[in-house]
């Protein structure tokens, strides 16, 4: 008697995470509420719950990076989800197939999600023409790190409440950071004020027409920030004429311990990780009790989780804004054969 | 060679340089043999309401034969060609191997010998397009090449360019160059700017081709070469040849339609599709490169079609190689965006697109006067015709069009090459 | 009530409409204490018991309930064992329909050896309580899970049954029912 209601999985309907940008700023506090569920759920003897159980979410790391593969692993398994993993270390990613076929391959396998990394800007967007798995990107080029953002945002907000007026300075390679555009994107969308700091060889060339203030002086700027966030330093830039040297960019950009004693009271150090100690950041300053590095290590699990679940789960279309995004709660609900419901979910579903 | 039967164009709008009259026109073994009222022959091609124009002359197309025969064939390629109206297209050397030689530019001309358009070469100015070695452009001219480049990359060193232009004058040939400086591009993969920023794709900026206009100019005045400048993308390029233009130096550019249709916003969904070089620009550099074309200061449209096969317009933006499509799409793109779009007339879109590209490359058969002696190398055009770009059916190999779903008008009916009627009612003849 | 309404708005599809009220302020507070006293005559007392108010209607019953045993028991206020669980993730229409937590579960208190009395506004299906017993026991091994509930409205779909009842209400699919410390209302839902 009840119809079945099955979500319509066509390529242009699917939800992606690809950016910050495909997050409105309810999307936003949505997912960040979630993750306090999903920080709870790691907490207790046993740290999962079934609600992706038969979903298989498919890791296709172009692009070496065990921590976060691991963390979105770990955050799939805490749904229950079953997960694959193609790296390119494993060399499981044959080398001279292309990218669509990988992924026309893996999609015959039976898949929900696919979690991507690319050294390249862009595959992400292009991986979601050609599969109705949720695409979520883990890290695309120079161009966006949606859930490291949101993992950021998370944690800047435990300790500090609202990020509402907030003063966050962005210190680095701008220009080559994929991790500084979905910064800028989530700090800003969260009602914070973000300057960048950085010498202008490591700025985009367009970077006036970016909500942010721009400083070359990160002594001026550190006094008044409430979260001093850094980037890596890499070595490659040297090579490419952008800085001099590392210890020129250390002695005008890098968190010493003379610039971390000047920060406010109660000031955030964040860095996305992995470290340059003693380039970018000061080793000891690193140890401090206000660098919250591992926080946001440890925070990456339930934040994944909560995107997982939100696209897998939630049935909120994020990218494309859906005919029906009615949310309900547990409780109001008879829940699956309920006809009233039914009915009115079955027919908006049913629009093609 | 097969003769065909004499042939009347009946009813239409004839434009050539000279001017426009509605007339009827006979061909016979390959001549306009009369132009009048009420003529008839043979073979009746119906052209009412229609222009009826000199063929149009492609300065820039990459044939890709000899090397990428997947993507494209010079046979294929001929047949986009004439499809566009075109009855010559310039190839371009980046072959493999490349034009540089007198034995490639045998091979080039044979293979386009019996196509449905007239298939000429360019050569390349240096060895291998390596920009190191000047390349036998002697050898080359005596089989017929007036237009030497390393097309697909610009020549770097100031003093070989210096040489090559000293050497092609002293021949009498004329040397264009792809703009672009290698120091600034090198690692870019779409203009510099806004829109590379949020996307987070390396750019090049203006310069980086404005910097080559800049020093050829010089250059050009130092050895009194003539210089043709390929497809022009920027504001400050344009401004540069208008300068040069107004100083008396003999300077020609060409522009592609890609560079006054679209902008580099189109990058945003990452469809390698929109990737070319040099890259789309600005909106206001797509106004500045469409007032140049109307003034004449860009002389010419040149497509520089650009087939590739689709596996490699689907790799990662950045991976991809540059170029689109254009013989088909050219003439309808230009009626909709300088005509519709902008103030020029069908007639000042002709002749950038017929006389004066046949001039440039000193074709002496196409971009004629419509008169009574001339070779029969035409087109014929409906002006009226509304249609939608799509990228299936075109008769390229490829299919890396950027246009798709774009409404524009202007089609061509019927294409007349050597007296011989090669496209009839938009279907290619053979 | 007008929480509850802001609720079922929008999101739901609808606004309730109350029909008829079934109990009002006063039945509630005596049905809170025949459960109670039924809880604590079946469980010899409130020692082993530990509450667990099901996230979002059954967390208002679960502290009043709580209240209410602490009244009768002369217990300190606030140290009866109360818990919060949002059941979302556990639910088996994920994926069918949208599906939220609501607000993070909150189990601070060892479950192995205790009487879990689950307390919850209203009883349907029985789905939600099917969802909250693996929810459970993903935390522990109690001694025995009891279910105690304001209103029963019939129309099982799975062998549940309630322990502690406040009222037993037949209803028909369509309606809905609707508990707040003010009373229970029998309503529908009105599409908007």
């Amino acid at each position: 008697m009840s119809t079945k209601v099955t979500s319509s999985r066509t390529s242009s309907n699917s939800p992606h995470l690809l950016s910050i940008t495909d997050l409105d700023r309810e999307e936003i506090e949505d997912l960040l509420k979630l993750t306090d569920t999903f920080v709870e759920v790691g907490r207790r003897p046993i740290p999962k719950v079934p609600a992706l159980r038969g979903r298989t979410v498919v890791m296709l790391f172009f692009e070496d990076s065990t921590r976060t593969r691991l963390s979105f692993e770990t955050a799939a398994k805490r749904l229950s989800a079953d997960t694959m993993s193609f790296a390119v270390s494993s060399s499981s990613l044959s080398k001279g197939e292309s990218v669509r076929d990988t992924i026309e391959t893996i999609q015959a396998m039976g898949i929900d999600a696919v979690v991507v990394r690319h050294k390249s800007s862009g595959v992400p967007a292009q991986i979601a023409r050609w599969t109705t798995a949720s695409v979520i990107n883990a890290g695309d080029g120079c161009h966006q790190h949606p859930t490291q953002a949101l993992l950021d945002a998370y944690t800047a907000r435990s300790h500090l409440g609202s990020l509402e007026g907030r003063h966050i300075a962005i210190v680095g390679d701008i220009k080559h950071s994929r991790v500084a555009r979905s910064n800028i994107e989530i700090f800003t969308a969260l009602g914070a004020q973000v300057t960048v700091v950085a010498p202008r060889t490591l700025l985009p060339a367009a970077v006036a027409t970016w909500p942010v203030e721009v400083s070359q002086n990160l002594d001026e700027v550190i006094p008044t920030v409430d979260i001093c966030y850094l980037l890596r330093m890499q070595q490659e830039r040297m090579t490419e004429a952008l800085v001099p040297s590392l210890r020129e960019y250390t002695k005008s950009y890098g968190l010493t311990s003379a610039r971390a004693d000047r920060m406010a009271e109660g000031a955030l150090i964040m860095h996305p990780g992995p470290m340059n100690r003693g380039v970018e950041i000061a080793s000891e300053v690193a140890d401090r009790p206000t660098a919250v590095i591992t926080e946001q290590v440890s925070n990456g699990v339930a934040v994944r989780s909560a995107v997982l679940f939100m696209l897998l789960g939630a049935g909120r279309h994020l990218s494309i804004s859906a005919q029906n995004d009615d949310l309900v709660s547990a409780s109001q609900l008879g829940m699956r054969s309920d006809p009233v419901l039914t009915e009115s979910f079955s027919t908006t579903e049913e629009t093609p | 060679m097969t003769t065909h039967p004499p042939t009347v164009i009946k009813g239409g709008r004839l434009i050539d340089a000279s001017g426009e009259m509605t007339a009827d026109i006979i061909i016979s073994e390959g001549q306009i043999v009369a132009i009048g009222q009420n003529l008839d022959a043979e073979l009746v091609v119906d052209a009412a309401g229609c222009i009826v124009s000199p063929g149009l002359v492609d300065l820039h197309a990459h044939l890709r034969q000899p090397g990428k025969e997947e993507a494209e064939t010079i046979e294929s390629g001929a047949r986009a060609a004439a499809l566009g109206g075109y009855t010559a297209v310039l190839a371009m050397p980046n072959t493999t191997p490349a034009v540089d030689c007198a034995s490639v530019v045998r091979e080039v001309l044979s293979l386009g010998s019996d196509s449905i358009c007239d298939i000429h070469t360019s050569g390349a100015i240096t060895v291998g397009r390596a920009g190191e070695q000047l390349a036998p452009m002697a050898e080359m001219a005596a089989l017929g090449v007036r237009i030497f480049t390393d097309d697909g990359t610009g020549v770097q060193d100031d003093r070989l360019m210096r040489r090559a232009m000293e050497y092609a004058s002293g021949l009498g040939v004329t040397l264009a160059q792809h703009c672009e400086v290698n120091s600034l591009s090198e690692g870019t993969c779409m203009h510099e700017g806004e829109w590379s920023a949020r996307l987070g794709l390396a750019g090049q900026p203006s310069e980086s081709e404005e910097l080559m206009v800049m020093r050829d100019i010089a250059l050009a005045r130092l050895t009194g070469a003539k210089i043709h400048f390929q497809h022009m993308s920027t504001a400050g390029s344009a401004a540069l040849i208008a300068a040069a233009k107004a100083k008396g130096m003999t300077v020609t550019a060409e522009a592609a339609p890609h560079h006054f249709t679209l902008t580099d916003a189109c990058c945003k969904d990452y469809d390698a599709t929109f990737k070319v070089h040099p890259p789309l620009r600005t909106q206001s550099d797509v106004e500045a490169i469409k007032a140049a074309l109307r003034v004449g200061s860009l002389d010419a449209i040149a497509t520089d079609h650009a087939p590739h096969a689709p596996e490699d317009k689907e790799l990662p933006f950045d991976q991809a190689p540059p170029g689109m499509l254009g013989l088909e799409y050219a003439l309808a793109l230009a009626f909709t965006e300088l005509v519709d779009g902008g103030e020029m007339s069908e007639t000042q879109v002709l002749a950038a697109m017929s006389w004066r590209p046949a001039a440039i490359a000193g074709m002496k058969n196409h971009g004629q006067l419509l008169a009574v002696g001339t070779a029969a190398n035409l087109c014929v055009i409906d002006p009226a015709q509304r249609w939608v770009i799509d990228a299936t059916g075109g008769a390229s190999l490829s299919r890396n069009v950027p246009y798709v779903g774009k409404e524009v008008r202007g089609k061509v009916r019927h294409t007349m090459q050597f007296g011989e009627v090669v496209v009839h009612d938009g279907k290619a003849q053979r | 009530m007008a929480e509850r309404e802001r609720k079922m708005s929008r999101p739901y599809g609808g606004v309730f409409v109350a029909r008829s009220r079934i109990m009002d302020a006063e039945d509630i507070a005596r049905a809170l204490r025949r459960m109670a006293h039924e809880i604590l005559e079946r469980n010899h007392g409130s020692s082993e018991v530990i509450l667990i108010g099901l996230q979002t209607g059954g967390v208002f019953l679960a502290h009043a309930l709580a209240a209410t045993l602490e009244d009768i028991e002369e217990l300190v206020p606030g140290s009866m064992p109360v818990c919060t669980l949002d059941v979302a993730l556990y639910r088996d229409d994920i994926g069918i329909r949208p599906v939220i937590p609501e607000e993070v579960t909150d189990i601070p208190f060892d479950l192995d050896s205790k009487v879990v009395v689950l307390v919850d506004d209203v009883l349907f299906t029985g789905r939600t309580i099917r969802a909250a017993l693996d929810a459970v026991i993903d935390f522990g091994r109690p001694k025995m899970v009891q279910l105690a509930v304001m209103v029963d409205r019939g129309h099982r779909e799975l062998p549940i049954r309630p322990d502690f009842v406040g009222k037993n209400l037949p209803t028909r699919r369509h309606e809905l029912v609707n508990v707040t410390m003010d009373g229970v209302e029998l309503g529908e839902l009105q599409k908007s």
